[in-house]
């Protein structure tokens, strides 16, 4: 089970949902097995930042318009958007450490 | 913290068949996964020589199956990349950022990663139309052309699965014959929407500028004619690199980079053994991986119990 403190966003909700704060996004599908294997990770991230960043996901399957705004052709791939700003882009999978490194930049 | 009898690096074929044997030996084997968790095996579709299934089996399920078979027996499985080791005194050291492991036996499975383009360009264009996965990014590109780089096994499932999405696949290689295997080249070569490219090399991929694949700019390596092909992915298929960066200096290797091995999995650590495609750039099958795995628990716990010849 995904945490508790990771969003579900979709094609609908996605621009407003980044325009405040700091905000992680994870593109996924269910059948992207690297994509299994980065989840804990994501969720890990999202429990320990847990009120001081956002952390998302968007399921590519059932959210077209999104992934194809943002020329995102490979899954897993994490965004991190500050205040509306696309600021980061990891392709594939990555280690916790370096993530949080990464957020911790933006904070 | 105590020291634990054995730990293992990396959970592929190689790691969880140690696991699984070190557990059965009750070792109590600790198996740090790696960011690349159940390693190549993972992100492949059918697998049709694994012995014993006649139909095949699923690479990421045959992985599951071999995880839970570990864990039945007693392995402790962390997830987690290892960032250091420290091999050069026993209890050797395995840490994981802040998290620091000592074990008296240390196996090493830490695998072959697919290997990138030498241009710099191909990794700036990561998951931006190129990809060294077609089961993960092939979604992107249906109904678009795409290339396949390489000759070997990797490459025709690469396009073999692209074949089934793209408009076309162009299989680019620098030869003008394939290594891959008789039955995957058969495949390849019997689609009709796979197009072969032969003696030509990528040397550029563009459009770095627009942030995605448009075209590869190619040379012929017989003549040295450039020629431009319209392509919205390119898929990297040409062979693996070992996971060795954490062992420089610490354990003998190869020019290529593999980990030596000698009497069965012994690294040139005593107490340090290696198994699967860390320290095999011949066979590099999932099978010989888990038999090489199997090779390294034995190994270790022969060692542990001081009857290692």
């Amino acid at each position: 089970m995904a945490s508790v403190n990771v969003k579900t966003l979709t094609d609908a909700d996605f621009v407003d949902s980044v325009k405040t704060g700091v905000v992680l996004v994870d593109f996924w599908a269910a059948w992207c097995a690297p994509c299994r294997r980065l989840a804990p990770t994501v969720d890990q991230l999202a429990d320990e930042y847990s009120g001081r960043i956002t952390v998302a996901k968007v399921d590519i399957d059932e959210n077209p318009m999104t992934p194809t705004k943002f020329m995102v052709r490979g899954i897993p791939t994490l965004l991190l958007f500050k205040d509306g700003d696309l600021k980061e882009t990891v392709v594939g999978l990555a280690g916790k450490d370096d993530l949080a490194k990464m957020i911790d930049r933006h904070l | 913290m105590t020291d634990r009898q054995v730990i293992i690096v990396g959970s592929g074929p190689a790691g969880l068949t140690a696991a699984l044997y070190a557990a059965r030996a009750a070792l109590k084997p600790l198996v740090i996964e790696g960011i690349e968790a159940g390693g190549q095996l993972m992100l492949t579709t059918m697998v049709e020589n694994w012995p014993g299934y006649r139909d095949g089996i699923m690479g990421p399920d045959l992985m599951t199956e071999l995880r839970a078979q570990a864990e039945r027996f007693g392995a402790e499985i962390v997830q987690g990349d290892v960032s250091s080791v420290d091999l050069s005194s026993r209890p050797f050291a395995v840490s994981l950022g802040k998290t620091r492991y000592t074990a008296q036996a240390v196996i090493i499975a830490t695998g072959a990663s697919a290997k990138w383009l030498n241009l710099g360009v191909d990794k700036k264009l990561s998951g931006r139309g190129v990809s060294t996965c077609a089961t993960c990014d092939g979604f992107f590109f249906k109904g678009r052309p795409v290339a396949v780089i390489g000759g070997g096994d990797t490459a025709m499932e690469e396009a073999i699965y692209l074949a089934k999405l793209a408009t076309s696949v162009t299989v680019i290689h620098r030869r003008d014959t394939l290594r891959a295997s008789k039955v995957m080249q058969d495949k390849a070569r019997s689609l009709p929407g796979i197009s072969f490219l032969w003696n030509t090399e990528v040397v550029d991929i563009k459009d770095v500028d627009r942030g995605e694949v448009t075209a590869l700019v190619l040379k012929n390596t017989q003549t040295g004619a450039s020629s431009e092909l319209a392509v919205d992915g390119v898929f990297i298929g040409i062979g693996h690199v070992p996971n060795t960066a954490l062992f420089k200096g610490q354990l003998a290797m190869h020019d290529n980079g593999y980990l030596k091995t000698h009497d069965g999995s012994r690294t040139s650590v005593p107490g340090v053994f290696a198994a699967g495609d860390v320290q095999d750039h011949v066979y590099r099958q999932a099978v010989t991986a888990a038999g090489s795995g199997c090779m390294a628990a034995i190994d270790a716990e022969r060692f542990l119990s001081g009857t290692l010849s």
